[in-house]
């Protein structure tokens, strides 16, 4: 009895010390790929200073980052400006627990999974909130009011658009919607779910054409305007954490998660399928980022609740139909 | 006690100040907002944060050591600025400019036209959030700023031109580039329409947004694109024509609405007018000598004189009083920047902050020259 607990003990410890390594590596995977495919798509070079095509530049911008003074301003909420990027951090790194990246490779497969990424992810929402009302500046406070509201609206046609796969899997355990794609990815049966969340979820990630809380042009960086050092680099953690999460949920629901063509590789192999979509996605994402300009609020909200949030609901009563027929 | 950003009784409003070092006002503008929320109630300009006393340098030196200011002024057309400068004194000298020297001041200072709304280009689209087309815009306008650095020195702040013709004669490689240039930018047309003109996130970002009228452009004295994206044809060069603009077959485009769009579109099409200029001169250049015989001490006639030329942000007009000494007693500057800036505060009441932010891009404002 004593040892299965510690057992468990030992294990929760690897696995939050995994989780928590691998938010930072995907962190600085990311920068670098994203400054890399900017750089190109922009028809220059990029980073190439450290190490063989600048792979090691990440490493030295981390460095830089944790070794800079963390300013607080004068008539900021100290004990809020300081919770704030913290708070940020937390909810990216707990839906990793459910995340499965292959067969066996999974913290924990909860029966509720999928409700418990989506309940978690958006207290996201709250960390904004006070970095933005605590930094005591109207740039900031105009960023959050914006990422709230637009995190908020469009929270809702991303649920209406998951719920329709749930109906047909009948289940919220990720490996149970994986198993279901044993015959056919959901991508092909829901294209209108795939298509409408794919859209939510740069809105919920902040990324362009939605990226309207740091609208650079309009104010300055937005929410995260005032913080430097780790609170600015916690921000981004968080933000790539994020663009990870949304983009596993989309390989795990639609895509087939793990599914692929057996490589030789034991359990690993599933694994590199899994990392390939998702990093596909988030290709895709910043392929976006760099390519198009930025929509304005009242439009982005427009589109939300005149477009998206009928087209989910019609899609799901449509999904509920079939369903019921067979 | 009333709340410290609230301004007068009105409830629900504050300020919000934009600048002087803000990512979108180019430069040191300074726009105080009052805001009700997100929108824009009333946005006042703050100017004076590069101030350098131009006008007044101009009346403590001999005129010809003032060239060098004139293009210090607009940095992003420079050669407008000294085209008009020594036109100026020209006129007042009543000095005969050679053919050739008026041909390669034409061409030069379209190509400086073309660099500069290349800038813009890229600049408005940054405000619009798109990062990408400004580094395209900027490959084409290096090609421009190589052409220019070989044959005047520099790549900015010009001063090429001088009184009676220009300091250096162009060659045979420059007429070649240009020529190339010509070629490359027009095949690269295609590619900008396709990657933003036809963009619906971009059309509705700037159709029907900050609507000018041509009542409104009378009123404030704008000029320029602006004008001519409200559907007035006003260009100095047609209708006040000098140089050898006359001798050259080209349109002025004009909008309809004069919405940012037709701003846009307007200085779009008044690139290509600009290459079809260069080519025509190009072709008929004509041989001779680049600087006329000078004096080398002029002495200014007392009385005063007038000129203006299009820059490729409006009409910019010197006007020169001379009390017979080596310095002018007095020159005046009318910079087109100027008169479109106080377009902002009518033009973008009650608008959304990300528009103004749009708007300001599309009037294509550069600082310097508005407070020189």
């Amino acid at each position: 009895m004593e040892t299965a607990v510690s057992h468990e003990l030992v294990r929760m410890v690897i696995a939050a010390v995994l989780v928590i390594a691998f938010v930072f590596l995907n962190a600085m995977i990311m920068g670098y790929l994203e400054r890399k495919i900017s750089a190109h798509i922009q028809r220059r070079p990029g980073l190439m200073e450290v190490g063989p095509h600048g792979i090691l530049q990440l490493l030295i911008d981390g460095l830089k980052l944790i070794g800079k003074q963390l300013i607080v301003p004068k008539d900021a909420d100290k004990p809020l400006f300081r919770l704030a990027p913290l708070l940020s951090f937390t909810p990216v790194v707990l839906p990793l627990i459910v995340i499965p990246f292959g067969p066996k490779l999974q913290v924990r497969d909860l029966d509720i999974g999928l409700v418990f990424i989506l309940a978690v992810s958006s207290l996201n929402v709250m960390a904004i909130l006070i970095a933005g009302w605590s930094s005591n500046n109207k740039y900031s406070l105009f960023g959050a009011m914006r990422s709230v509201a637009q995190n908020i609206s469009y929270e809702i046609p991303m649920l209406l658009s998951l719920l329709a796969v749930v109906m047909i899997t009948n289940t919220f355990s990720m490996q149970g919607i994986i198993a279901a794609q044993n015959k056919i990815w959901f991508f092909i049966v829901q294209p209108v779910a795939f298509l409408i969340y794919l859209t939510a979820s740069f809105a919920e990630t902040n990324r362009a054409p939605f990226d309207l809380p740091e609208a650079e042009s309009e104010l300055t960086a937005g929410y995260h305007t005032e913080y430097s050092g780790m609170g600015f680099s916690l921000f981004m953690l968080a933000e790539y954490a994020n663009m990870f999460v949304v983009c596993s949920i989309a390989t795990v629901l639609f895509l087939g998660g793990w599914r692929g063509i057996p490589l030789p590789l034991g359990d690993y192999g599933p694994a590199i399928w899994f990392f390939l979509k998702v990093y596909g996605l988030m290709l895709f994402m910043i392929w976006v980022r760099w390519t198009y300009p930025r929509t304005r609020f009242d439009q982005l909200m427009n589109f939300c609740w005149k477009y998206m949030i009928p087209f989910a609901l019609v899609n799901l009563l449509v999904t509920a139909v079939v369903v019921k027929l067979i | 006690m009333p709340e410290p950003c609230r301004p007068d009784s009105k409830p629900h409003r504050f300020f919000l100040n934009m600048g002087p070092q803000h990512p979108s006002t180019h430069g040191v503008l300074r726009v105080i907002l009052e805001m009700d929320g997100e929108y824009v109630v009333d946005p006042q300009p703050v100017l004076g944060y590069g101030h350098r006393m131009h006008e007044k340098m101009a009346e403590c030196r001999p005129w010809p050591q003032f060239l060098p200011n004139t293009g210090r002024m607009d940095y992003a057309a420079a050669l407008p600025y000294n085209h008009g400068y020594v036109a100026l004194i020209e006129r007042l000298a009543g000095i005969e400019v050679p053919l050739r020297a008026e041909y390669i001041r034409v061409i030069t200072s379209e190509l400086n036209r073309i660099a500069s709304h290349l800038l813009w280009f890229g600049a408005l689209l940054l405000d619009l959030g798109a990062f990408t087309p400004i580094l395209y815009s900027f490959d084409d306008r290096e090609q421009i700023l190589d052409i220019l650095e070989d044959i005047t020195g520099s790549r900015l702040t010009y001063c090429y031109f001088r009184v009676g013709g220009v300091s250096k004669d162009i060659d045979d490689k420059f007429v070649e580039r240009t020529r190339a240039f010509i070629k490359r930018l027009r095949g690269r047309f295609p590619m900008y329409e396709k990657l933003v003109n036809g963009n619906i996130i971009f059309i509705k970002r700037v159709e029907d947004i900050g609507i000018i009228d041509a009542d409104m452009c009378r009123r404030y004295g704008a000029t320029g694109p602006v004008i001519r994206g409200a559907g007035v044809p006003y260009d100095i060069r047609k209708s006040e024509p000098y140089s050898v603009y006359p001798e050259f077959d080209f349109e002025i485009p004009v909008g309809s609405k004069g919405d940012s769009m037709d701003r846009f579109l307007v200085r779009f099409q008044e690139m290509e007018q600009s290459l079809r200029i260069i080519e025509q001169a190009l072709d008929k250049l004509p041989e001779g000598p680049f600087m006329a015989k000078v004096p080398k001490k002029l002495k200014l006639p007392a009385g005063d004189a007038n000129f203006s030329v299009e820059a490729a942000r409006g009409e910019l007009a010197y006007y020169l009083i001379s009390d017979g000494s080596d310095v002018p007693y007095r020159l005046k500057i009318r910079v087109p920047s100027y008169s479109n800036l106080s377009l902002l505060p009518e033009m973008c009441r009650g608008m959304l902050l990300s528009d103004l932010v749009a708007a300001m891009g599309s009037l294509d404002l550069v600082i310097p020259e508005i407070d020189r």
